[in-house]
């Protein structure tokens, strides 16, 4: 490094940004903050990986975009050109399909250890919500990225996926051609799914984002209620910087490990091209995050009383994510630092039935 | 040297080993990322399809003083019909800024609309900002066919 006035290059250069954008502060605030080190201290690593696997979703998208073509008579070929033809084309969407559900898993533990941990309570209400919202978006990126590739497999799920939208009273109707851009699942199905894949919850995606992430600056880590209640001679913290942030720098090299060894050594199947007039492949089904909804809806009978199965199902989940949605506003006759066991036992419930679904619909086949 | 300078002196080679190793493991990862991305980013070769001569449809369908392009592979081409019947033809880029040029029934000249470029009906560069001559194409006409072939250089 050249001296010059007896500092070096280093020093001038954080001076000069310094001097401007008090950089020092910045640091002086990160130094302030700590995250409680407590057995449950692993899962605050969760949030930061899910956050990592959407970096790398946004980066493996957009080389995506360098050769996809969002239409019907071209969208299969071009993901197959990529697959094929493109070099390490098929090492970039098979990052794209790992990542993306690894992302979805690691947004789904994130969430339950906060439900657990109570972290939603008190002043933290707003993250929660934001964070709900987040993975509510995420599924659907999911559920419109399943269809781009234009496939037997997405146009079928795309189908059954839509028409659930019938079920919602008065609306239903709209909802579904507003979604598939007409009656059917199209060519113009695809242009809309695209549309929403690459612009319309990318956008939304980033505010709610920058807002979860706000709330968690400004307010500091939650700290867990049988924590707090520690003396303070056994509150042991580990600073977040360097101490937290070099963990989960690791964790994430282990993340990225992970999905590089199932981007190479599993690779993504294309499948056949959709066929507007070819019937249903046996064994379809969808993802795996939105299996134990579809394994419920395929188990209840035709008929329950004077109402549709189809539609006690879909009223059921409806009303059960948006009480689990609002898990802060009916916690909060709970009197500070008490614990509220019917809490955890309804997330234990919740846990258990999607996990007996989900297996359920990979088994009975 | 004593012996606890010989102590330090081991240790800062080691952390400088260890350094170096670190850093080194670091500089392959990020290759080892912007390599396949790089490669991605370079677009696979699309066989050119190989032409050495196109027909263009019998003498009499084009009308005297008249141009069009045609596709020669996939590369544009134009074909003049001359007043006094001859037909002519040329590469249909315009050798300045890659745009395509047309026939100028008014100028009896070859224009390029982009730059205001002007050819003449040899292919020379006679005004505007074309730095050369367009490439000629030759021309044929058999059993009353007109054939557009390259000519070998």
């Amino acid at each position: 490094m050249k001296k010059s006035n007896g500092k070096s290059l280093k020093e001038r250069s954080f001076g000069w940004i310094d001097e401007r954008y008090d950089i020092t502060g910045v640091i002086e605030f990160a130094k302030k903050k700590s995250v409680p080190k407590f057995r449950e201290t692993i899962w605050y690593y969760f949030g930061g990986i899910a956050l990592l696997l959407f970096v790398i979703q946004v980066l493996s998208g957009i080389l995506l975009l360098m050769y996809y073509q969002g239409t019907e008579d071209a969208a299969y070929e071009s993901v197959k050109f990529i697959s094929t033809k493109v070099s390490f084309g098929w090492l970039i969407r098979s990052v794209h399909s790992w990542s993306a559900n690894l992302m979805i898993l690691a947004i789904f533990i994130h969430m339950f250890s906060v439900y657990f941990l109570k972290s939603f309570r008190k002043p933290r209400e707003l993250t929660w919500y934001t964070g709900f919202i987040l993975l509510a978006l995420s599924m659907g990126f999911g559920f419109s990225g399943y269809l781009l590739p234009w496939n037997e497999l997405a146009f079928f799920a795309t189908k059954v996926g839509t028409d659930i939208t019938r079920q919602i009273p008065v609306i239903g109707d709209w909802l579904l051609i507003l979604l598939r851009g007409g009656e059917e699942v199209t060519g113009a199905t695809l242009s809309r799914f695209f549309g929403f894949h690459v612009a319309v919850l990318p956008g939304l995606f980033t505010v709610f984002l920058v807002l979860h992430l706000m709330f968690i600056q400004r307010q500091g880590m939650a700290e867990p209620e049988d924590w707090k209640k520690l003396p303070d001679s056994e509150k042991k913290q580990i600073p977040f910087f360097p101490n937290f942030t070099l963990r989960e720098l690791l964790i994430w090299l282990i993340v990225i490990n992970i999905l590089a060894i199932l981007a190479v050594f599993f690779p993504w199947e294309l499948g056949i091209k959709a066929d507007q007039f070819a019937s249903a492949p046996v064994g379809i089904r969808p993802e795996w995050y939105f299996m134990f909804m579809f394994q419920v809806l395929k188990l209840l009978p035709a008929n329950i009383l004077f109402l549709s199965g189809e539609f006690v199902g879909i009223a059921g989940f409806g009303i059960g994510i948006f009480l689990w949605f609002i898990v802060p506003f009916w916690d909060k006759r709970t009197p500070e630092s008490r614990r509220n066991k019917t809490i955890t036992y309804v997330g234990i419930f919740v846990v258990m039935f999607i996990i007996v679904f989900t297996i359920l619909g990979f088994i009975l086949d | 040297m004593s012996e606890e300078q010989k102590g330090s002196n081991k240790n800062s080679n080691r952390r400088d080993f260890l350094g170096m190793l670190l850093g080194g493991g670091f500089f392959a990862w990020i290759i080892s990322l912007f390599y396949p991305v790089l490669k991605y980013l370079d677009p696979p070769k699309i066989e050119e399809v190989k032409v050495s001569s196109v027909k263009i449809g019998a003498v009499e369908d084009m009308e005297k003083d008249s141009g069009k392009i045609i596709k020669f592979g996939n590369k544009p081409v134009i074909v003049v019909r001359k007043p006094e019947g001859e037909y002519i033809a040329f590469t249909a880029v315009c050798t300045h800024l890659d745009c395509i040029v047309q026939f100028r029934k008014d100028y009896k000249q070859i224009y390029c609309a982009c730059h205001n470029g002007r050819y003449d009906l040899n292919g020379r560069n006679v005004s505007g900002p074309p730095p050369a001559p367009l490439k000629r194409f030759g021309v044929t006409i058999k059993d009353d066919q007109v054939i557009v072939y390259k000519e070998e250089a």
